[in-house]
């Protein structure tokens, strides 16, 4: 039982982190889309921000996992 | 392209173990008993072991490549034996490999009074020894770049060259120049250049499936937590005034609050390195659990028409993985450098 | 769970593995490796300003040489118009010369004229002079023959001399 409610909590984990990095990703292409020359300036804070929010992803599926 | 598809499955039939594929009619029965665990099968190929499995045989004999054991307990000291002696559960001068229970894949010592006691386990284990390739790796293309640096002095780029400096630009212009700033940044480039390529070639290294390669080197979590302690150490080490004075006592912050700034400073402290230790771990294990379970699907549905979607499957996994390895390096070593970045960092 | 506890034996090879590495790379292969790259940059960047120095100095020498072209050309036409000038000068003060000697020879010719006319008038007065004592000498002695025309004649010098 805690095994299946680990793993659906780390589904509703995934949906949020996936939601996060989707907007980050759509905004940094619109950014850069809008500003060409400053892609790399970006892209650096595009994958930045999407680690921090991967970083608490990962969180939450580690306190999933523990409930194994 | 069938030709191809058919030999990609006898290659894997060969890497991975086989239940019921290769199972003749007299041999059938002996396998029902034994139902395929996809669980167990992904976790032991996850977890660090003593040994090195390379494959397991129709006939339930496993091939492995013994590895040192080095054990140290206060009862009898330093042992160091090979791990062949502690296979199939023998016990070897009172020590014990156990393979389920609560010690599952631990090494227990058992004393004349009957208690059971775990010794500390220096062993040279599948990580350890993969590491220790990896680190041969690295030293002997690096050293030997580094020599062909110091021959040819400044001439334009050749061969292997040509592939690594630009990589090596990349850590120094878009990594540490861009985070940590012109004046300091060449205190911090050895490390994280080292860290990078570490990181990289051990997730490489980690991908291939077959023998001296495979180990989940940085899915490992000690591992991830030695690199995200020397990131954490490194900061600390080399943080000047202000960052002192901002976990202290943050400017601008009036000084009763102090008892509820200090905490989180001090949590957002030490949760920056956690974070880098859980990403990079659970990053790496994602991405082996997933190509194991794709595998695994074959031997659940027991049908050999479901090899060719797991192959495929794979094949673009391992493509994403071999994507992620080097975006985990990079993102491993650009907030490594956000970080120090932001200790070393002056107020104006 | 067990995969999220980290193993002393790991822990400890991995620290060691991870320091040899960083301390060996370190010293043969980032150090040759980061001062080649840079030296090199900073060779390709030297290289660069050097270019961008010669080809400022040959502006610059481009400029000079047109600057010393256009002082002689300058400096020819001044000699030209000097040259001009001193000879427009030449030329006034010997006209100048000229004009003064002619008039100087003019005057003297016209003195010597003038000498030579009052000589030769003179001569000539004489010349008259003579010639009319003479020929008065002639008339009279024809004419004074008789007294009455003496006496008339000497009565017409004297209403002349009254009326003089």
């Amino acid at each position: 039982m805690t095994g299946t409610l680990a793993a659906v909590g780390a589904g509703m984990v995934v949906i949020g982190a996936s939601l996060g990095i989707s907007r980050i990703g759509s905004h940094a292409i619109d950014a850069i889309a809008r500003q060409p020359e400053a892609s790399s300036m970006i892209q650096t804070a595009m994958i930045i921000s999407a680690a921090l929010i991967e970083g608490v992803a990962l969180f939450a599926v580690v306190v999933a996992m523990i409930g194994i | 392209m069938k030709n191809f598809i058919q030999r990609i499955i006898i290659g894997i039939c060969l890497v991975f173990p086989l239940k019921g594929l290769n199972a003749s009619e007299s041999e059938h029965k002996a396998i029902e008993d034994k139902e395929f665990n996809a669980n167990e099968f992904i976790f032991d190929h996850i977890a660090d072991s003593h040994e090195f499995h390379i494959a397991t045989l129709p006939n339930d004999h496993h091939i492995t490549v013994p590895l040192p054991v080095i054990l140290y307990s206060k009862k009898s000291g330093l042992n160091i034996f090979l791990s062949s002696k502690l296979a199939h559960g023998h016990e070897y001068k009172g020590f014990e490999l156990k393979d389920d229970g609560e010690y599952k894949g631990k090494i227990i010592e058992h004393t004349e009074d009957e208690e059971l006691y775990v010794p500390l386990d220096f062993s040279i284990t599948k990580n350890v020894f993969s590491m220790l390739l990896t680190a041969v790796l690295i030293l002997w293309l690096f050293i030997s770049l580094g020599n062909t640096y110091r021959k040819t002095g400044i001439s334009e780029p050749r061969g292997i060259q040509g592939f690594i400096e630009p990589l090596i630009l990349f850590v120094r212009d878009d990594i540490a120049l861009m985070t940590i700033g012109k004046e300091k940044y060449e205190k911090f480039m050895p490390y994280l250049l080292t860290s990078f390529f570490f990181i990289w070639i051990s997730n490489m290294i980690g991908i291939i499936p077959f023998f001296p390669f495979g180990a989940n080197v940085t899915g490992n979590i000690a591992v991830t937590m030695v690199l995200a302690m020397f990131t954490f150490v490194i900061t600390q080490v080399s943080a000047g005034k202000d960052y002192w004075k901002h976990i202290v006592a943050m400017p601008g912050v009036p000084f009763w609050l102090a008892p509820i700034m200090i905490p989180l400073e001090i949590i957002g402290l030490i949760s920056k390195p956690f974070a880098l230790m859980i990403r990079l771990f659970a990053n790496i294990t994602a991405g082996h659990i997933i190509i194991l379970s794709i595998i695994s699907l074959i031997f659940i549905f027991k049908s050999i028409f479901v090899a060719p979607a797991s192959i495929a499957f794979v094949l673009f996994m391992d493509v994403i993985e071999m994507l992620v390895a080097v975006l985990q390096a990079y993102v491993f070593t650009l907030l490594s450098a956000l970080f120090i970045g932001l200790a070393v960092k002056e107020e104006h | 769970m067990d995969l999220l506890t980290p193993g002393i034996g790991l822990i400890f090879w991995s620290t060691l593995i991870f320091i040899f590495l960083l301390i060996v790379l370190r010293k043969y292969a980032w150090k040759p490796i980061l001062n080649a790259v840079k030296s090199r940059e900073e060779r390709i960047k030297g290289a660069l300003e050097s270019a961008e120095e010669v080809r400022e100095e040959m502006a610059r020498l481009k400029t000079d040489n047109e600057l010393i072209i256009k002082e002689a050309k300058e400096e020819r036409n001044q000699l030209l118009q000097e040259g001009r000038e001193i000879k427009e000068k030449i030329i006034d003060v010997a006209k100048g010369q000229a004009n003064d000697e002619a008039k100087k020879i003019i005057e003297a010719a016209r003195v010597k004229i003038e000498s030579e006319k009052e000589y030769a008038i003179s001569e000539v007065r004489k010349q008259v002079a003579i010639l009319s004592v003479e020929i008065a000498e002639k008339i009279l002695k024809q004419k004074l023959a008789d007294k009455r025309d003496q006496k008339q004649l000497i009565e017409n010098y004297l209403k002349e001399i009254k009326l003089n």
